[in-house]
Protein backbone atom coordinates (compact mmCIF):
# COMPACT_ATOMS: atom_id res chain seq x y z
CA UNK A 1 0.00 0.00 0.00
CA UNK A 2 1.23 3.19 -0.98
CA UNK A 3 1.51 5.93 1.62
CA UNK A 4 2.19 8.93 -0.31
CA UNK A 5 -1.63 10.25 -0.16
CA UNK A 6 -0.51 10.27 3.68
CA UNK A 7 2.48 12.18 3.18
CA UNK A 8 0.51 14.51 0.88
CA UNK A 9 -1.72 15.29 3.66
CA UNK A 10 1.03 16.46 6.10
CA UNK A 11 1.65 20.03 3.13
CA UNK A 12 -0.47 22.49 4.27
CA UNK A 13 -1.62 23.66 1.03
CA UNK A 14 -2.50 20.34 -0.12
CA UNK A 15 -4.44 19.63 3.36
CA UNK A 16 -6.50 23.25 2.94
CA UNK A 17 -7.44 22.04 -0.42
CA UNK A 18 -8.57 18.74 -0.29
CA UNK A 19 -10.10 19.11 3.40
CA UNK A 20 -12.38 21.81 2.00
CA UNK A 21 -13.81 19.26 -0.79
CA UNK A 22 -14.30 16.69 2.18
CA UNK A 23 -16.24 19.09 4.27
CA UNK A 24 -18.55 19.65 1.33
CA UNK A 25 -19.11 15.77 0.62
CA UNK A 26 -19.39 14.93 4.25
CA UNK A 27 -21.78 17.99 5.26
CA UNK A 28 -24.61 16.95 2.98
CA UNK A 29 -24.97 13.34 3.59
CA UNK A 30 -24.81 14.65 7.49
CA UNK A 31 -27.70 16.55 6.80
CA UNK A 32 -29.72 14.07 5.21
CA UNK A 33 -28.42 11.01 7.56
CA UNK A 34 -29.74 13.53 10.60
CA UNK A 35 -33.31 14.55 8.85
CA UNK A 36 -34.07 10.93 8.48
CA UNK A 37 -32.70 9.92 11.82
CA UNK A 38 -34.36 12.86 13.33
CA UNK A 39 -38.21 12.17 11.74
CA UNK A 40 -37.57 8.43 11.93
CA UNK A 41 -36.95 8.35 15.58
CA UNK A 42 -38.70 10.90 17.16
CA UNK A 43 -41.82 10.69 15.08
CA UNK A 44 -42.23 7.76 13.28
CA UNK A 45 -40.44 4.98 15.32
CA UNK A 46 -43.04 3.38 18.36
CA UNK A 47 -43.03 4.48 21.87
CA UNK A 48 -41.16 1.57 23.66
CA UNK A 49 -43.38 -0.75 25.39
CA UNK A 50 -41.03 0.34 29.06
CA UNK A 51 -40.16 3.61 28.66
CA UNK A 52 -42.95 5.14 26.67
CA UNK A 53 -41.59 8.42 24.68
CA UNK A 54 -38.91 8.65 27.12
CA UNK A 55 -36.66 6.14 25.36
CA UNK A 56 -36.36 9.05 21.91
CA UNK A 57 -33.89 11.09 23.51
CA UNK A 58 -31.24 7.76 23.01
CA UNK A 59 -31.47 9.12 19.21
CA UNK A 60 -29.03 12.12 20.55
CA UNK A 61 -27.53 10.29 23.57
CA UNK A 62 -26.01 7.56 22.25
CA UNK A 63 -24.42 9.22 19.27
CA UNK A 64 -23.20 11.92 21.27
CA UNK A 65 -21.87 9.45 23.97
CA UNK A 66 -20.11 7.16 21.07
CA UNK A 67 -18.66 10.44 19.73
CA UNK A 68 -17.36 11.97 22.88
CA UNK A 69 -14.74 8.84 22.93
CA UNK A 70 -14.23 8.42 19.40
CA UNK A 71 -13.38 12.30 19.35
CA UNK A 72 -10.78 11.65 22.58
CA UNK A 73 -9.19 8.57 20.42
CA UNK A 74 -9.02 10.58 16.90
CA UNK A 75 -7.01 13.74 19.40
CA UNK A 76 -4.95 11.44 20.93
CA UNK A 77 -3.87 9.24 17.34
CA UNK A 78 -3.26 12.67 15.87
CA UNK A 79 -1.50 14.26 18.21
CA UNK A 80 0.70 10.90 18.70
CA UNK A 81 1.26 10.86 14.86
CA UNK A 82 1.95 14.98 15.46
CA UNK A 83 4.26 14.00 18.08
CA UNK A 84 6.17 11.19 16.17
CA UNK A 85 6.17 12.33 13.06
CA UNK A 86 6.56 16.28 13.69
CA UNK A 87 3.60 16.71 11.46
CA UNK A 88 1.74 19.64 11.86
CA UNK A 89 -1.34 19.33 10.24
CA UNK A 90 -2.15 16.37 12.73
CA UNK A 91 -1.32 18.89 15.43
CA UNK A 92 -3.70 21.35 13.82
CA UNK A 93 -6.17 18.39 13.18
CA UNK A 94 -5.88 17.43 17.54
CA UNK A 95 -6.42 20.95 18.53
CA UNK A 96 -9.86 20.94 16.42
CA UNK A 97 -11.06 17.88 18.00
CA UNK A 98 -10.79 18.93 21.73
CA UNK A 99 -13.72 21.87 21.74
CA UNK A 100 -15.63 19.55 19.47
CA UNK A 101 -15.46 16.59 21.27
CA UNK A 102 -15.73 18.35 25.40
CA UNK A 103 -19.27 19.57 23.43
CA UNK A 104 -20.26 16.21 22.21
CA UNK A 105 -19.26 14.92 25.92
CA UNK A 106 -21.65 17.80 27.36
CA UNK A 107 -24.63 16.82 25.19
CA UNK A 108 -24.42 13.75 26.22
CA UNK A 109 -23.97 14.42 29.74
CA UNK A 110 -27.34 16.55 29.52
CA UNK A 111 -29.23 14.00 27.75
CA UNK A 112 -28.35 11.73 29.84
CA UNK A 113 -29.23 13.66 32.88
CA UNK A 114 -32.66 14.65 30.79
CA UNK A 115 -33.48 10.89 30.50
CA UNK A 116 -32.38 10.11 34.06
CA UNK A 117 -35.50 12.05 35.19
CA UNK A 118 -38.27 10.13 34.42
CA UNK A 119 -36.53 7.02 34.34
CA UNK A 120 -34.34 6.90 37.37
CA UNK A 121 -36.68 9.80 39.17
CA UNK A 122 -33.22 12.05 39.49
CA UNK A 123 -31.17 14.36 37.30
CA UNK A 124 -28.14 12.58 38.39
CA UNK A 125 -27.43 9.15 39.84
CA UNK A 126 -23.85 7.89 40.44
CA UNK A 127 -24.38 5.58 37.71
CA UNK A 128 -20.95 4.26 35.78
CA UNK A 129 -21.20 5.56 32.36
CA UNK A 130 -22.55 9.01 33.84
CA UNK A 131 -19.60 9.28 36.12
CA UNK A 132 -16.82 7.90 33.63
CA UNK A 133 -18.34 10.27 30.97
CA UNK A 134 -18.00 13.04 33.43
CA UNK A 135 -14.01 12.55 34.01
CA UNK A 136 -13.84 12.46 30.69
CA UNK A 137 -15.40 15.91 30.42
CA UNK A 138 -12.78 16.76 32.90
CA UNK A 139 -9.40 15.53 30.60
CA UNK A 140 -11.22 17.12 27.38
CA UNK A 141 -11.00 20.47 29.53
CA UNK A 142 -7.75 19.87 30.95
CA UNK A 143 -6.54 19.09 27.23
CA UNK A 144 -8.01 22.48 26.61
CA UNK A 145 -6.42 23.89 29.29
CA UNK A 146 -3.26 23.34 28.98
CA UNK A 147 -3.17 24.08 25.30
CA UNK A 148 -4.77 27.78 25.80
CA UNK A 149 -2.42 28.27 28.27
CA UNK A 150 0.80 27.97 26.53
CA UNK A 151 1.44 30.74 24.07
CA UNK A 152 4.12 29.18 21.97
CA UNK A 153 2.06 26.94 19.49
CA UNK A 154 5.16 24.20 18.35
CA UNK A 155 4.93 23.91 22.35
CA UNK A 156 1.42 23.49 23.28
CA UNK A 157 1.11 21.18 20.24
CA UNK A 158 3.86 19.15 21.76
CA UNK A 159 3.11 19.10 25.77
CA UNK A 160 -1.05 18.79 25.12
CA UNK A 161 -0.20 15.58 22.68
CA UNK A 162 1.98 14.34 25.69
CA UNK A 163 -1.37 14.62 27.70
CA UNK A 164 -3.52 13.24 25.51
CA UNK A 165 -1.38 10.14 25.26
CA UNK A 166 -1.51 9.62 28.61
CA UNK A 167 -5.01 10.80 28.94
CA UNK A 168 -5.81 7.77 26.34
CA UNK A 169 -4.16 4.96 27.78
CA UNK A 170 -5.86 6.30 31.50
CA UNK A 171 -9.70 5.97 30.17
CA UNK A 172 -10.07 2.51 30.31
CA UNK A 173 -8.57 2.65 33.84
CA UNK A 174 -10.99 5.06 34.74
CA UNK A 175 -14.00 3.68 33.17
CA UNK A 176 -13.47 0.11 34.40
CA UNK A 177 -12.02 1.93 37.91
CA UNK A 178 -15.39 3.72 38.30
CA UNK A 179 -17.51 -0.09 37.22
CA UNK A 180 -15.97 -1.52 39.60
CA UNK A 181 -16.73 1.57 42.33
CA UNK A 182 -20.06 1.66 41.50
CA UNK A 183 -21.08 -2.06 41.66
CA UNK A 184 -19.90 -2.12 44.82
CA UNK A 185 -22.55 -0.04 46.74
CA UNK A 186 -25.22 0.49 43.96
CA UNK A 187 -28.45 1.17 46.36
CA UNK A 188 -31.41 0.54 44.03
CA UNK A 189 -31.37 -1.26 40.96
CA UNK A 190 -31.06 0.97 38.00
CA UNK A 191 -33.31 -0.13 34.89
CA UNK A 192 -30.56 -1.23 32.59
CA UNK A 193 -31.04 -0.63 28.75
CA UNK A 194 -30.48 -4.62 27.55
CA UNK A 195 -32.68 -4.83 25.33
CA UNK A 196 -32.55 -8.00 23.57
CA UNK A 197 -33.22 -6.47 20.16
CA UNK A 198 -35.06 -3.16 18.54
CA UNK A 199 -37.49 -3.67 15.78
CA UNK A 200 -36.16 -2.07 12.59
CA UNK A 201 -38.25 0.77 12.72
CA UNK A 202 -36.79 2.29 15.92
CA UNK A 203 -32.76 0.58 15.17
CA UNK A 204 -32.59 2.48 11.58
CA UNK A 205 -33.30 5.61 12.51
CA UNK A 206 -30.92 5.17 15.44
CA UNK A 207 -27.89 4.11 13.08
CA UNK A 208 -28.73 6.73 10.94
CA UNK A 209 -28.50 9.38 13.64
CA UNK A 210 -24.95 7.76 14.44
CA UNK A 211 -24.00 7.99 10.89
CA UNK A 212 -24.92 11.43 10.57
CA UNK A 213 -23.20 12.35 14.20
CA UNK A 214 -20.02 11.11 12.95
CA UNK A 215 -20.12 12.64 9.59
CA UNK A 216 -21.34 15.86 10.82
CA UNK A 217 -17.83 15.55 13.50
CA UNK A 218 -15.38 15.11 10.30
CA UNK A 219 -16.97 17.87 8.93
CA UNK A 220 -17.05 19.97 11.72
CA UNK A 221 -13.57 19.09 12.67
CA UNK A 222 -11.83 19.43 8.82
CA UNK A 223 -13.55 22.88 8.79
CA UNK A 224 -11.58 23.90 12.25
CA UNK A 225 -8.55 22.60 11.32
CA UNK A 226 -8.61 24.49 8.33
CA UNK A 227 -8.88 27.53 10.26
CA UNK A 228 -5.90 26.23 12.20
CA UNK A 229 -3.85 25.56 9.50
CA UNK A 230 -4.92 29.37 8.19
CA UNK A 231 -3.92 30.81 11.61
CA UNK A 232 -0.57 28.53 11.34
CA UNK A 233 0.24 29.12 8.19
CA UNK A 234 -0.63 32.65 8.43
CA UNK A 235 2.64 34.24 6.62
CA UNK A 236 2.86 32.19 4.07
CA UNK A 237 2.50 33.22 0.30
CA UNK A 238 0.36 29.79 -0.60
CA UNK A 239 -2.56 31.30 1.69
CA UNK A 240 -3.42 34.16 -0.51
CA UNK A 241 -3.60 31.96 -3.80
CA UNK A 242 -5.78 29.63 -1.81
CA UNK A 243 -8.27 32.45 -0.78
CA UNK A 244 -8.37 33.79 -4.17
CA UNK A 245 -9.41 30.30 -5.80
CA UNK A 246 -11.99 29.86 -3.26
CA UNK A 247 -13.34 33.23 -3.97
CA UNK A 248 -13.45 33.06 -7.54
CA UNK B 1 34.13 7.10 39.05
CA UNK B 2 31.47 6.95 36.30
CA UNK B 3 29.02 9.00 36.68
CA UNK B 4 27.24 8.75 33.94
CA UNK B 5 26.15 5.09 35.04
CA UNK B 6 23.00 4.67 35.41
CA UNK B 7 22.47 3.86 38.88
CA UNK B 8 25.44 5.68 40.12
CA UNK B 9 23.76 9.06 38.74
CA UNK B 10 20.55 7.79 40.37
CA UNK B 11 22.26 7.85 43.76
CA UNK B 12 24.20 11.02 43.15
CA UNK B 13 20.52 12.67 41.88
CA UNK B 14 19.01 11.82 45.26
CA UNK B 15 22.14 12.60 47.45
CA UNK B 16 21.72 16.05 45.80
CA UNK B 17 18.24 16.58 46.19
CA UNK B 18 17.57 15.20 50.04
CA UNK B 19 20.62 17.16 50.58
CA UNK B 20 19.10 20.21 48.81
CA UNK B 21 15.43 19.12 50.81
CA UNK B 22 16.91 19.61 54.47
CA UNK B 23 19.08 22.35 53.63
CA UNK B 24 16.13 24.39 52.05
CA UNK B 25 14.72 24.11 55.69
CA UNK B 26 11.02 22.84 56.11
CA UNK B 27 9.84 23.77 52.67
CA UNK B 28 9.09 19.96 51.99
CA UNK B 29 6.74 19.54 55.53
CA UNK B 30 4.03 22.09 54.04
CA UNK B 31 2.00 19.50 52.10
CA UNK B 32 1.88 17.31 55.37
CA UNK B 33 1.00 20.31 57.54
CA UNK B 34 -1.31 20.94 54.84
CA UNK B 35 -2.49 17.22 55.52
CA UNK B 36 -2.97 18.14 58.83
CA UNK B 37 -5.24 20.73 58.16
CA UNK B 38 -7.52 19.17 55.67
CA UNK B 39 -8.32 16.32 57.75
CA UNK B 40 -9.22 18.69 60.39
CA UNK B 41 -11.50 20.67 58.81
CA UNK B 42 -14.10 17.56 58.24
CA UNK B 43 -14.92 16.92 62.21
CA UNK B 44 -15.68 20.56 61.86
CA UNK B 45 -17.61 21.03 59.31
CA UNK B 46 -19.59 17.69 60.22
CA UNK B 47 -20.79 16.69 63.98
CA UNK B 48 -18.09 15.35 65.80
CA UNK B 49 -19.65 11.93 66.63
CA UNK B 50 -16.57 9.42 66.08
CA UNK B 51 -19.24 6.45 64.99
CA UNK B 52 -20.17 9.38 61.90
CA UNK B 53 -16.65 10.33 61.55
CA UNK B 54 -15.53 6.88 60.70
CA UNK B 55 -18.13 6.86 58.03
CA UNK B 56 -16.05 9.51 56.20
CA UNK B 57 -12.74 8.77 57.48
CA UNK B 58 -11.47 7.29 54.15
CA UNK B 59 -12.99 10.10 51.81
CA UNK B 60 -11.47 12.39 54.70
CA UNK B 61 -7.68 10.68 54.20
CA UNK B 62 -7.62 10.28 50.66
CA UNK B 63 -8.87 13.19 49.29
CA UNK B 64 -6.88 15.39 52.11
CA UNK B 65 -3.73 12.87 50.67
CA UNK B 66 -5.00 13.83 47.13
CA UNK B 67 -4.73 17.41 47.88
CA UNK B 68 -1.75 17.78 49.44
CA UNK B 69 0.23 15.48 46.67
CA UNK B 70 -1.09 18.30 44.14
CA UNK B 71 0.14 20.90 46.43
CA UNK B 72 3.47 19.13 46.69
CA UNK B 73 3.90 18.77 43.41
CA UNK B 74 5.05 22.48 42.96
CA UNK B 75 8.41 21.51 44.76
CA UNK B 76 9.24 18.52 41.92
CA UNK B 77 10.47 20.03 39.41
CA UNK B 78 10.07 23.84 39.29
CA UNK B 79 13.31 25.00 41.00
CA UNK B 80 15.50 22.42 38.86
CA UNK B 81 13.61 24.19 35.61
CA UNK B 82 14.02 27.35 36.47
CA UNK B 83 18.03 27.46 37.68
CA UNK B 84 18.48 24.98 34.67
CA UNK B 85 19.36 21.38 36.42
CA UNK B 86 16.76 19.59 33.86
CA UNK B 87 18.35 20.85 31.09
CA UNK B 88 21.56 19.10 32.59
CA UNK B 89 20.10 15.94 33.12
CA UNK B 90 18.54 15.76 30.11
CA UNK B 91 22.38 16.51 28.28
CA UNK B 92 23.97 14.13 30.97
CA UNK B 93 23.30 10.92 28.19
CA UNK B 94 21.64 8.86 31.25
CA UNK B 95 17.92 8.08 30.26
CA UNK B 96 15.90 10.79 31.49
CA UNK B 97 12.92 8.85 32.77
CA UNK B 98 15.34 6.82 34.96
CA UNK B 99 16.98 10.27 36.56
CA UNK B 100 13.35 11.54 36.85
CA UNK B 101 12.11 8.52 38.29
CA UNK B 102 15.04 9.00 41.21
CA UNK B 103 13.67 12.31 41.38
CA UNK B 104 10.51 11.23 41.64
CA UNK B 105 11.32 8.69 44.56
CA UNK B 106 12.82 11.91 46.89
CA UNK B 107 10.04 13.35 46.27
CA UNK B 108 7.98 10.83 47.81
CA UNK B 109 9.98 10.19 50.06
CA UNK B 110 10.00 13.70 51.64
CA UNK B 111 6.12 14.40 50.89
CA UNK B 112 4.24 10.75 50.20
CA UNK B 113 6.21 8.79 53.14
CA UNK B 114 5.57 11.50 55.84
CA UNK B 115 1.48 11.53 55.35
CA UNK B 116 1.62 7.81 55.26
CA UNK B 117 3.35 8.03 58.70
CA UNK B 118 1.22 10.91 59.93
CA UNK B 119 -2.34 8.67 58.83
CA UNK B 120 -2.49 6.23 61.65
CA UNK B 121 -3.28 9.52 63.84
CA UNK B 122 -4.85 11.19 61.45
CA UNK B 123 -7.38 8.04 60.82
CA UNK B 124 -7.18 7.54 65.01
CA UNK B 125 -8.67 11.46 65.33
CA UNK B 126 -11.71 10.29 62.36
CA UNK B 127 -12.54 7.30 64.61
CA UNK B 128 -10.69 4.51 62.93
CA UNK B 129 -10.09 1.32 64.82
CA UNK B 130 -6.79 -0.05 65.18
CA UNK B 131 -7.14 -3.08 63.83
CA UNK B 132 -7.75 -1.06 60.28
CA UNK B 133 -4.37 0.57 60.21
CA UNK B 134 -2.60 -2.27 58.76
CA UNK B 135 -4.98 -2.20 55.29
CA UNK B 136 -4.94 1.62 55.98
CA UNK B 137 -1.43 1.97 55.95
CA UNK B 138 -0.61 -0.73 53.02
CA UNK B 139 -3.22 1.32 50.88
CA UNK B 140 -2.10 4.59 51.47
CA UNK B 141 1.83 3.67 50.96
CA UNK B 142 1.28 2.08 47.79
CA UNK B 143 -1.70 5.14 46.60
CA UNK B 144 1.02 7.78 47.84
CA UNK B 145 3.77 6.36 44.99
CA UNK B 146 1.06 6.32 42.40
CA UNK B 147 0.47 9.73 43.35
CA UNK B 148 3.60 10.94 43.20
CA UNK B 149 4.38 9.23 40.02
CA UNK B 150 1.01 10.77 38.13
CA UNK B 151 1.90 13.88 39.40
CA UNK B 152 5.59 13.94 38.03
CA UNK B 153 3.78 14.19 34.72
CA UNK B 154 1.28 16.34 35.06
CA UNK B 155 4.50 18.52 37.08
CA UNK B 156 6.62 17.64 33.80
CA UNK B 157 3.54 19.43 31.72
CA UNK B 158 3.13 22.87 33.74
CA UNK B 159 7.31 23.58 32.99
CA UNK B 160 5.83 24.72 29.74
CA UNK B 161 3.03 27.17 31.27
CA UNK B 162 4.04 30.19 33.11
CA UNK B 163 1.11 31.06 35.14
CA UNK B 164 -0.24 27.57 36.29
CA UNK B 165 -2.49 28.13 38.96
CA UNK B 166 -5.73 25.87 39.39
CA UNK B 167 -4.37 24.03 35.82
CA UNK B 168 -2.64 21.46 37.09
CA UNK B 169 -4.92 20.47 39.72
CA UNK B 170 -7.18 20.16 36.23
CA UNK B 171 -4.74 18.05 34.83
CA UNK B 172 -3.49 15.77 37.41
CA UNK B 173 -6.82 14.67 39.27
CA UNK B 174 -8.66 12.96 36.51
CA UNK B 175 -5.99 10.93 36.21
CA UNK B 176 -5.68 10.13 39.70
CA UNK B 177 -9.66 9.42 40.01
CA UNK B 178 -8.48 5.55 39.88
CA UNK B 179 -6.17 5.50 42.77
CA UNK B 180 -8.59 7.33 44.93
CA UNK B 181 -11.53 5.25 43.66
CA UNK B 182 -9.40 1.77 45.40
CA UNK B 183 -7.52 3.34 47.97
CA UNK B 184 -10.68 4.88 49.51
CA UNK B 185 -12.43 1.27 48.78
CA UNK B 186 -9.33 -0.75 50.77
CA UNK B 187 -9.15 1.95 53.15
CA UNK B 188 -12.64 1.83 54.28
CA UNK B 189 -13.32 -2.31 54.18
CA UNK B 190 -10.64 -2.11 56.18
CA UNK B 191 -12.41 0.13 58.68
CA UNK B 192 -15.14 -1.78 58.34
CA UNK B 193 -13.85 -5.61 59.19
CA UNK B 194 -13.69 -6.99 55.89
CA UNK B 195 -11.10 -8.61 53.30
CA UNK B 196 -9.25 -5.69 51.69
CA UNK B 197 -7.43 -7.67 49.37
CA UNK B 198 -9.11 -7.27 46.34
CA UNK B 199 -9.22 -3.20 46.05
CA UNK B 200 -5.61 -3.29 47.51
CA UNK B 201 -4.06 -5.54 45.01
CA UNK B 202 -5.88 -3.53 41.97
CA UNK B 203 -4.24 -0.27 43.64
CA UNK B 204 -0.79 -2.03 43.64
CA UNK B 205 -1.49 -2.93 39.71
CA UNK B 206 -1.91 1.20 39.04
CA UNK B 207 0.95 1.73 41.42
CA UNK B 208 3.54 -0.84 39.33
CA UNK B 209 1.79 0.22 35.91
CA UNK B 210 1.92 4.19 37.07
CA UNK B 211 5.74 3.15 37.37
CA UNK B 212 6.49 1.84 34.33
CA UNK B 213 4.97 4.26 32.14
CA UNK B 214 4.65 7.69 34.15
CA UNK B 215 8.45 8.71 34.15
CA UNK B 216 8.49 7.93 30.24
CA UNK B 217 5.45 10.27 29.95
CA UNK B 218 6.85 12.96 32.49
CA UNK B 219 10.23 12.57 30.32
CA UNK B 220 8.58 13.31 27.44
CA UNK B 221 7.18 16.69 29.02
CA UNK B 222 9.91 17.81 30.51
CA UNK B 223 11.98 17.98 27.38
CA UNK B 224 9.09 19.76 25.68
CA UNK B 225 9.66 21.80 28.68
CA UNK B 226 12.86 22.76 29.03
CA UNK B 227 13.24 23.43 24.82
Amino acid sequence: MSWVWFHKLGSPPHFYRIAGRWVRWLAWPAVLLGAYGLIGGLAIAPADYQQGEGYRIVYVHAPAAWLSLMIYTTMAVSAAVGLIWRMNVAHAVAASCATIGASFTVLALATGSLWGKPMWGTYWEWDPRLTSELLLLFLYLGYIGLRSAIEDIPRADRASAVLAIVGVVNVPIIHYSVVWWNSLHQVASVMKLDRPSMPTSMLLPLLSMFLAATLLFVALMLTRARGEVLRRERTARWIGEALQQESA
Amino acid sequence: MDITSPGRAAALLIRRDLRLAMRKGGEWLQPLLFFLVVTTLFPLALDPQLSRLRDIAPAALWVGALLSSLLALDLLFREDGADGTLEQLVLSGVPLAWLLLAKTAVHWLLTGLPLVLMAPLVSTALGAPYAAMPGMLAALLLGSVALSLVGAIGAGLMLNVRRGGALLALLVLPLATPVLIFGARATSMAIAQQAYDAPLYLLAAITVLAATLAPLAAAAAVRIGIE
